[in-house]
C-alpha cells in the first residue's frame, strides 16, 4: 500500500471519531483504523453522556443520535451491611444535560456520520506499530503494510499501546485506574417505566455506595435504557487487589446483585451481555504526554476521565479532546510543522477549554476520595441514624438530638473535622 | 459448592457475549513467572475469572471469554504478562456496550 493521508487515526471510539469527523469536515484526507468489527464493538461505558460542553462542536450530530433516555432523575443509594437509604433528585427537564447510551449503537451511528463527512474508516484492522522517519512519527504499521501520514492521532483507549510505543506514556500504576464491569439486562419497557417511575423518554441514574464495595474505593451504578438496564460496578484496581476482604471482581458483582435493593430492580430481566473495561482515574497529575513529534494523544489514551465519586465522566472529554486535536492538526498544517513545535498548540487549546479547566479544578479528587471512611464509616453512620430516627421501641422513645449526638462521640467529630472535612474541602 | 455455582454463572454469562476467531493467545504469562506472587492478583481482578491457580501453585490463564478490559495488565504489569489485543476483527464484539 502506498497511499498517503493528512492524518491517520488509531481507534474508532469517541475520541477517534471526533477527531476524524472534524478533520474531514475541514477537507482533510483522513484514515481511521479500528480493530473491532465496527466502531463500538470493543467499547463500553456506564453510562450517560453529558452533552452541553460538546454540543456546539458537532452541531449536526445530536438530532438523530441514538440516545436511550434523558436522565431526569438522579439517585443515590447509600448501603450499610443491613440497610440502605435512597435519595432521588428530580428537577431536570428536557433537553436533558445527560442521556443514557450504549456504545455499540452510538459509536456505530457516529462512524456513519464521520463517513458521510468523508472519513475513510477501515474496521477489523489492528495497528501494530508506528513508522518513524526524520525524527518523527510518519505513519503506522498494520501487519506487513506501512501507511503514511503527516500526523498520527492515538485514540486507542485507556491501554494506549500506541502512545506507549511513541514513548509518551508508561504502563499504568493500579492506583490510577479503576475497572468497570457491567451487565445489560433487558426488561419489558412498560415494566421498566413503572418500576422506576419514569414518564416517556425519561431515565434514571442511580449510584450505589458503601457496603456494595465492601469498603473499597468505588461504587455500583444503574442506568435505565429504553428497554434495558445497565447495571455494574466501578472499583479501584489497587483496592480490589490489595485490600481485605479479598473478593474476586465477578463475585463482587454477584453479591451486589443479590442485595434486595438491587435484585428487586432486575427481577424478570434477562441478561444479554456482560462486559468490562479499565477506566483512567489518576486525574490531572497522571495525564500522559499529549503531544510528540508527528503524534497527538486523545481521550482515555491521554487519561481524560474523571471519577467524581458521583459519576464517571469520560465521553465528553474523549469527544472534546478529539475535536481539539483536529483543530491543532489544522493549525500545524498552516505552519507546515508537524513536529511537537507545531502540534503543541493542542495543549494550548485544551488548556483554554472545559477539559483542562475541569481537570485542574478536580485534580485533588482522587486524593480526597482515597479515604476508606467514605466507603465504610459514613454509609454505616447514615443508615444507623435512619434506623434510630424511625425506630419506635417497646417503651418510650429517646429524644432525637441526644441520640444522634450519642452516635458521634468527641473522637468521631474530631476525625470528621480535622481529617475528612479538610480533605473534602479540596473538592 | 457456592464457588462452583459462581463459576458456572460466570461461564454462562460470558456465553452470552459474541466472540470471534478466538483461538489466538493474545495474553501470555511470561515464561518462568507462573509462580510469581504478584501474578495471583490477576485471579482477584479479572472480571471474567480467567486466571486460576493449579495444584503446583502456578497461575494459569484460560483466554476463552477474555473481555479485553486490560485489568490484568494494569494489576500485574508487563514484566509478568505479554499483553496484546487480539488481531483485527477477532475477540469479543460487544452488541450493546
Ligand atoms: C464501566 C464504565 C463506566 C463509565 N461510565 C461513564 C459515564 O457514565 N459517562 C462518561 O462520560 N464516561 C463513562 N466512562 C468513561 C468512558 O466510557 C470513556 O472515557 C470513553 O469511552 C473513552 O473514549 P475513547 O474514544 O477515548 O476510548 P475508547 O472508547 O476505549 O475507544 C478506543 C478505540 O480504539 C480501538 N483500538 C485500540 N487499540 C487499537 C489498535 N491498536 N488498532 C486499532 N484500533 C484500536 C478500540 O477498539 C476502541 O474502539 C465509563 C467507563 C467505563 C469502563
Ligand atoms: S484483559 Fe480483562 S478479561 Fe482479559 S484476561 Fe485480562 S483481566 Fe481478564
Amino acid at each position: 500500500m502506498d497511499e498517503r493521508f493528512d492524518a491517520i487515526i488509531v481507534g474508532g471510539g469517541l475520541s477517534g471519531l471526533a477527531a476524524a469527523y472534524t478533520l474531514a469536515e475541514a477537507g482533510q484526507e483522513v484514515l481511521l483504523l479500528e480493530r473491532g468489527d465496527y466502531s463500538g464493538a470493543k467499547n463500553i461505558t456506564g453510562g450517560r453522556m453529558y452533552i452541553r460542553p460538546i454540543k456546539d462542536m458537532f452541531p449536526d450530530l445530536w438530532e438523530k443520535a441514538p440516545f436511550e433516555r434523558g436522565v431526569a432523575h438522579e439517585e443515590v443509594c447509600v448501603m450499610s451491611g443491613s440497610g440502605s437509604l435512597l435519595v432521588r433528585y428530580s428537577g431536570e427537564e428536557a433537553p436533558y444535560q445527560s442521556y443514557s447510551v450504549m456504545r455499540a449503537k452510538f459509536d456505530k451511528y457516529f462512524a456513519k456520520q464521520a463517513e458521510r463527512k468523508g472519513v475513510s474508516i477501515v474496521t477489523k484492522t489492528r495497528v501494530d506499530d508506528l513508522v518513524w522517519a526524520d525524527g518523527k512519527v510518519a505513519g503506522v504499521i498494520v501487519g506487513d503494510d506501512e501507511l503514511r501520514a503527516d500526523v498520527v492521532i492515538a485514540c486507542d483507549g485507556v491501554m494506549s499501546l500506541i502512545a506507549e510505543k511513541a514513548g509518551l506514556r508508561k504502563p499504568g500504576n493500579p492506583k490510577h485506574y479503576a475497572v468497570g464491569f457491567k451487565e445489560i439486562i433487558e426488561l419489558d419497557q412498560e415494566l421498566l417505566e413503572a418500576r422506576f417511575n419514569l414518564k416517556d423518554d425519561q431515565g434514571v441514574a442511580r449510584l450505589f455506595v458503601g457496603d456494595v464495595t465492601k469498603g473499597k474505593f468505588g461504587g455500583g451504578f444503574l442506568y435505565t435504557n429504553k428497554s434495558s438496564i445497565s447495571l455494574g460496578m466501578v472499583m479501584g484496581i489497587s483496592d480490589l487487589m490489595n485490600e481485605e476482604p479479598m473478593i474476586p471482581a465477578p463475585e463482587m458483582l454477584e453479591l451486589f446483585k443479590k442485595r434486595p435493593e438491587v435484585s428487586a430492580l432486575i427481577e424478570e430481566g434477562q441478561i444479554v451481555e456482560y462486559s468490562a473495561h479499565v477506566i483512567p482515574e489518576g486525574g490531572y497529575r497522571h495525564l500522559s504526554n499529549l503531544c510528540g513529534n508527528g503524534i497527538l494523544v486523545c481521550g482515555d489514551a491521554a487519561g481524560f476521565s474523571i471519577n467524581s465519586g458521583m459519576t464517571v465522566r469520560g465521553m465528553e472529554y474523549a469527544m472534546g479532546s478529539g475535536y481539539y486535536a483536529a483543530q491543532a492538526v489544522l493549525k500545524a498544517k498552516e505552519l507546515k510543522d508537524f513536529y511537537c513545535t507545531g502540534l503543541s498548540v493542542y495543549e494550548k487549546l485544551l488548556n483554554d477549554s472545559f477539559i483542562m479547566k475541569d481537570f485542574k479544578t478536580f485534580q485533588d479528587v482522587p486524593e480526597a476520595m482515597d479515604n476508606k471512611r467514605l466507603f465504610t464509616y459514613y454509609p454505616e453512620l447514615a443508615i444507623n441514624m435512619m434506623q434510630k430516627l424511625y425506630d419506635i421501641p417497646d417503651g418510650p422513645k429517646d429524644r432525637i438530638i441526644p441520640t444522634v449526638k450519642g452516635m458521634l462521640g468527641f473522637r468521631e467529630i474530631w476525625t470528621i473535622v480535622t481529617k475528612d472535612l479538610r480533605r473534602m474541602m479540596k473538592l | 459448592m457456592s464457588e462452583a455455582i459462581q463459576v458456572m454463572g460466570l461461564k454462562a454469562k460470558l456465553g452470552l457475549d459474541v466472540f470471534k476467531n478466538n483461538d489466538e493467545f493474545h495474553i501470555k504469562i511470561v515464561a518462568g513467572c507462573e509462580k510469581d506472587p504478584r501474578l495471583k492478583k490477576a485471579i482477584l481482578v479479572c472480571p471474567a475469572g480467567l486466571y486460576s491457580e493449579n495444584s503446583e501453585g502456578e497461575v494459569e490463564l484460560n483466554q476463552d471469554g477474555c473481555l479485553e478490559c486490560g485489568t490484568c495488565r494494569i494489576a500485574c504489569g508487563s514484566d509478568l504478562l505479554e499483553w496484546h489485543y487480539p488481531s483485527g476483527g477477532a475477540g469479543v464484539q460487544f452488541r450493546f456496550g
